[in-house]
């Protein structure tokens, strides 16, 4: 553990406060859906998409191109995902490949 | 009473699919977490009152970053904005639930949010009940997933170098699943470009914040033509 408890609970209290905010929000501040602001209805709708873009981008945030292994691992298991999903699509099949793929990479390099 | 054990017997087939999906993904999350030192009862801690599956990843990342409770938060809300848009659209559905709404709105998560809006109650069934039961079975097989996966993660020293990439493929299949259900692939290409671009220039620790407020400017500058593509 790299937080002590409390941090880790205060951490773990936090992301709880935001996700339940997250949920919440829409009801608190648009009782009825006819009145909700077309603006915030047309973010609703499209930032799911480019929402799990940056998900991905933060998740790969760590890996350096230009120092060994140059982001080789983590591309070959990507393009694993990507190829498994697009074949069988198949989610427990591409995520389980996938990781799998991943640390076996590891292990060898 | 007799009305809950029905709307209990007509909502688990329906869970089943996410049974499946959440066992698996909460016993990656549970070893996951064991594996950087924290034990079971934490993760039970998380699955209970976060239920978010993609963020518990990342909280597991927070978890073992520097202590920074306000940029965890943002994390929190970035990552989860994709709920506000469940919210807007559960709005009209949930009305009339009574006291059951609060948690029916605590427990939205990505399944149960798709698993609700595929669903029409059945006839002789209370709604609110119906929904009630598929939000608890769904955080029930969450939670159990996450024990068990801390459970083995404790009891095996297995090599889990690696593991975390289960959120990455997670993401990925997502990223696939939305770009298959969309004609319009502009805001994926943007969220990615966007995210990639910062990261370039703010450096992997302060890429989140200016990635989301680039995401949101782009989109709003071509917010017009957006639109109306959708209804091409």
């Amino acid at each position: 553990m790299t937080l002590n408890s409390f941090e880790s609970l205060v951490i773990i209290g936090v992301i709880a406060l935001g996700t339940f905010i997250t949920r919440a929000l829409p009801f608190i501040c648009f009782p009825n859906e006819s009145k909700t602001p077309k603006y915030i209805l047309y973010l609703g709708k499209v930032l799911p998409y480019p929402a799990i873009g940056l998900l991905i981008v933060y998740c790969l945030k760590n890996v350096s191109i230009l120092q060994s292994p140059h982001g080789i691992p983590e591309g070959i298991a990507v393009l694993c995902v990507v190829l498994l999903h697009l074949w069988k699509e198949n989610t427990f099949l591409s995520i389980g490949g996938g990781t799998l793929v991943y640390m076996l990479l590891l292990k060898l390099i | 009473m007799d009305g809950k054990i029905k709307a209990l017997k007509a909502a688990f087939p329906h869970t089943i699919p996410v049974m499946a999906g959440y066992l698996f993904l909460g016993t990656a999350f549970g070893i996951l977490l064991s594996s950087k030192g924290y034990h079971f009862g934490w993760a039970i801690l998380m699955s209970i009152f976060i239920f978010a599956g993609s963020m518990q990843f990342v909280a597991v990342n927070l978890l073992v970053s520097a202590f920074n409770p306000l940029s965890a938060f943002f994390i929190t809300l970035i990552v989860n904005s994709r709920h506000l848009f469940y919210g807007i659209s559960m709005l009209e559905k949930f009305r009339g639930t009574g006291g059951k709404k609060a948690y029916l709105i605590w427990g939205l998560t990505d399944e149960t949010y798709s698993l609700l809006c595929s669903l029409d109650t059945p006839d002789g069934v209370d709604r609110g009940w119906f929904m009630f039961f598929i939000t608890l079975l769904n955080q029930i097989y969450w939670v159990c997933g996450s024990a068990i996966g801390a459970l083995i993660g404790s009891m095996f020293t297995i090599n889990t170098n690696g593991i975390d990439f289960v959120m990455t493929a997670l993401f990925i299949v997502i990223f696939i699943n939305q770009w298959k259900a969309q004609k319009q692939h502009a805001p994926a290409i943007i969220g990615l470009f966007s995210s990639l671009i910062c990261l370039i220039l703010f450096g992997a620790d302060n890429f989140i914040i200016p990635s989301m407020i680039l995401i949101v400017i782009i989109l709003t500058v071509f917010r017009g033509r957006l639109e109306k593509e959708e209804y091409r």
